[in-house]
């Protein structure tokens, strides 16, 4: 099988801080990759780094068998890369079917057309609608996303990221500070788009990691310390002392 | 509420429609001046409302659009008076000089200053516009200080005589209804929903994909090249181009309009033009008036204290009205505090 990603040597700091420690990491085509590691174990500057808002010190990023390591954050999207943000991160002042058509828009060639109204065009709506549907928020199109749910604001952030027709998604804790029920939902939608897209999720919500991942790698202190199928990382005893033991202390 | 914010923005664009006939039929040809300044005005104002109402990009340099735009129509004069140079009154050559100037110089002025944000993009269209100022001021060919009164104005042959004041108000009527159309198209376009979602989120934008920098560009170059057309307008109604016109007092001006009127909606900075104007006009004679009935001293000077009764009022609306006076018109009272 190919690699959809490969990171390798990949190092930031932020002052004395390594947030990144040399890591090396590879992501399957097809596959669900889950990063799981505690709190400031570097998972969200791992997303940074690979979307492009963050440059690394250091080290690779290859992705569709090409370095994007100093690529711009628009660019990496347009090669297929896309991502949902931990935050919340929605246009709140437009409705949800305006969020996901721009999205759309986003991936249909330059968008210096200036006259036709854009939100009557067929070509972003019926793709918007869409995406919306798959997502679960069929009915909520015509909402301000300020208005929305925390749990479907996730969800159309989910939409927005599937709407840039990408190759593979970057998902940084899409069921964060949502209860069990919405929780329940987004795995399901994930489910089903298993197989069709490459991911790489980082979460910590260990039911959830466990439901969807193919592999699973723990990061700690910016270092892979193990990487392997959910049942394998579950018994490494390197893992559970560094992680699950903590985990399931609090749980 | 609807039904009443349209009916009065449809009432506003009537009543201006039939300025000079009325003006004409009381025999007080003054209004017209006075409300041909109001058309110009709400073009600058409706061009600014572009990148501050719906790019959120604070320019505080718009004054220097103006005064390119109203330079394009003097230094025409200039050489038609002095070098005998007719063809440089053409009026078609100063309207397209008036556009493609500002224009230019807002998207080199853009260029820099868009990789700024908050209050350095603030300062640093400031700074630039200032550089205009002064720039114009040293050109002593044209006017420098002094600035340059024009004996002919732009010449549109027998199209129209913009001498006559009726004239030259009907052509400012049909540019702002030019310009607001042409807006209503762009901020609703693909372009449009490009400019205005990178006010909301730039982030999220660009994380699907949209080289923000560019978009917003472009429409800054947009704006300014509108602005330039309000220059124009403005040089040929006071018959007069100076670099007052250029100062940066008149780019807070413009921004003031806008926030009265209402941000980001098409018709607010007209309304803000109109509603800037007629305070400016009317509270120093109505000021007078009430120093006379309270039995005041020296009433004479009442007046020239009105930016004090017009300073808090803006203060009472930002603070109050969302969305200034078409905020108002829609019922949207919420505070902003």
């Amino acid at each position: 099988m190919s690699e959809a990603l490969t990171i390798e040597g990949l190092v930031k700091q932020f002052g004395g801080l390594t947030a990144t420690d040399h890591l090396s990491l590879s992501v399957t085509q097809g596959e669900v990759h889950a990063v799981i590691g505690p709190n400031g174990a570097g998972k969200t500057t791992l997303i940074g780094q690979l979307t492009g808002e963050i440059t690394p010190d250091a080290g690779t990023i290859r992705f569709a068998g090409r370095d994007v390591t100093g690529l711009a954050v628009h660019r990496r999207s347009m090669l297929g890369l896309a991502r949902s943000f931990q935050i919340t991160n929605v246009l709140a002042d437009f409705t949800a079917r305006a969020n996901v058509a721009l999205a759309v828009q986003a991936h249909q060639g330059h968008s210096f057309r200036f006259w036709r109204k854009a939100a009557t065009d067929p070509r972003l709506i019926g793709p918007a609608e869409e995406h919306l549907a798959t997502v679960g928020l069929a009915d909520r199109a015509d909402v301000t996303a300020s208005s929305l749910s925390h749990g479907e604001q996730r969800q159309l952030e989910l939409a927005m990221a599937l709407a840039t027709r990408p190759a593979m998604l970057l998902l940084d804790e899409p069921m964060a500070g949502m209860g069990p029920e919405d929780s329940a939902r987004m795995v399901e939608i994930l489910k089903r788009l298993k197989g069709e897209l490459t991911i790489l999720l980082v979460e910590h919500d260990m039911d959830a990691v466990f439901a969807l991942a193919d592999r699973i790698t723990v990061l700690v202190y910016g270092r892979a310390i193990a990487t392997g199928a959910p049942e394998q990382i579950r018994n490494d005893p390197d893992v559970r002392a560094a992680y699950l033991g903590e985990e399931t202390g609090d749980a | 509420m609807q039904m009443i914010r349209v009916g009065f923005i449809g009432l506003v664009m009537l009543a201006l429609a039939v300025v000079p006939v009325v003006a004409n039929a009381i025999d007080e040809p003054f209004y017209v001046s006075l409300f041909t300044r109001m058309l110009v005005l709400a073009i600058a104002a409706s061009s600014l409302n572009l990148v501050l109402g719906y790019g959120g990009m604070v320019s505080f340099g718009h004054a220097a659009y103006l005064g390119l735009g109203s330079y394009v129509v003097g230094i025409g004069f200039y050489h038609a008076a002095n070098d005998g140079m007719d063809w440089a009154l053409n009026g078609w050559l100063h309207l397209a000089l008036a556009v493609v100037i500002p224009g230019m110089a807002a998207l080199l002025i853009g260029a820099i200053s868009l990789r700024t944000r908050g209050v350095y993009f603030i300062m640093i269209t400031l700074a630039f516009s200032q550089m205009l100022y002064y720039f114009f001021i040293g050109l002593e060919r044209y006017g420098g200080d002094d600035g340059l009164s024009l004996w002919y104005l732009s010449d549109f042959g027998d199209v129209m005589d913009l001498n006559d004041d009726s004239q030259l108000y009907y052509l400012a009527y049909g540019l702002l209804v030019l310009v607001l159309f042409t807006l209503y198209r762009l901020v609703n376009s693909r372009f449009g929903m490009v400019v205005r979602g990178a006010k909301s989120n730039e982030r999220r934008l660009m994380a699907v994909g949209f080289p923000t920098y560019r978009y917003r560009l472009v429409a800054f170059g947009i704006s300014g090249a509108i602005c330039g057309v309000a220059g124009f307008l403005m040089a040929n109604q006071s018959e007069f181009v100076s670099t007052s016109e250029m100062h940066w007092v008149h780019s807070g001006d413009l921004i003031v309009m806008v926030v009265l009127g209402g941000m980001g909606t098409l018709f607010g900075p007209v309304l803000g033009a109109v509603g800037f104007l007629m305070l400016e006009q009317y509270l120093p004679e109505l000021m007078e008036g009430v120093c006379h009935i309270i039995g005041g001293e020296s009433c004479g000077i009442a007046g020239e204290y009105w930016k004090m009764v017009f300073g808090p009022l803006l203060i009472l609306i930002v603070l109050f009205a969302r969305g200034g006076i078409d905020g108002l018109l829609q019922g949207k009272v919420g505070r902003n505090v």
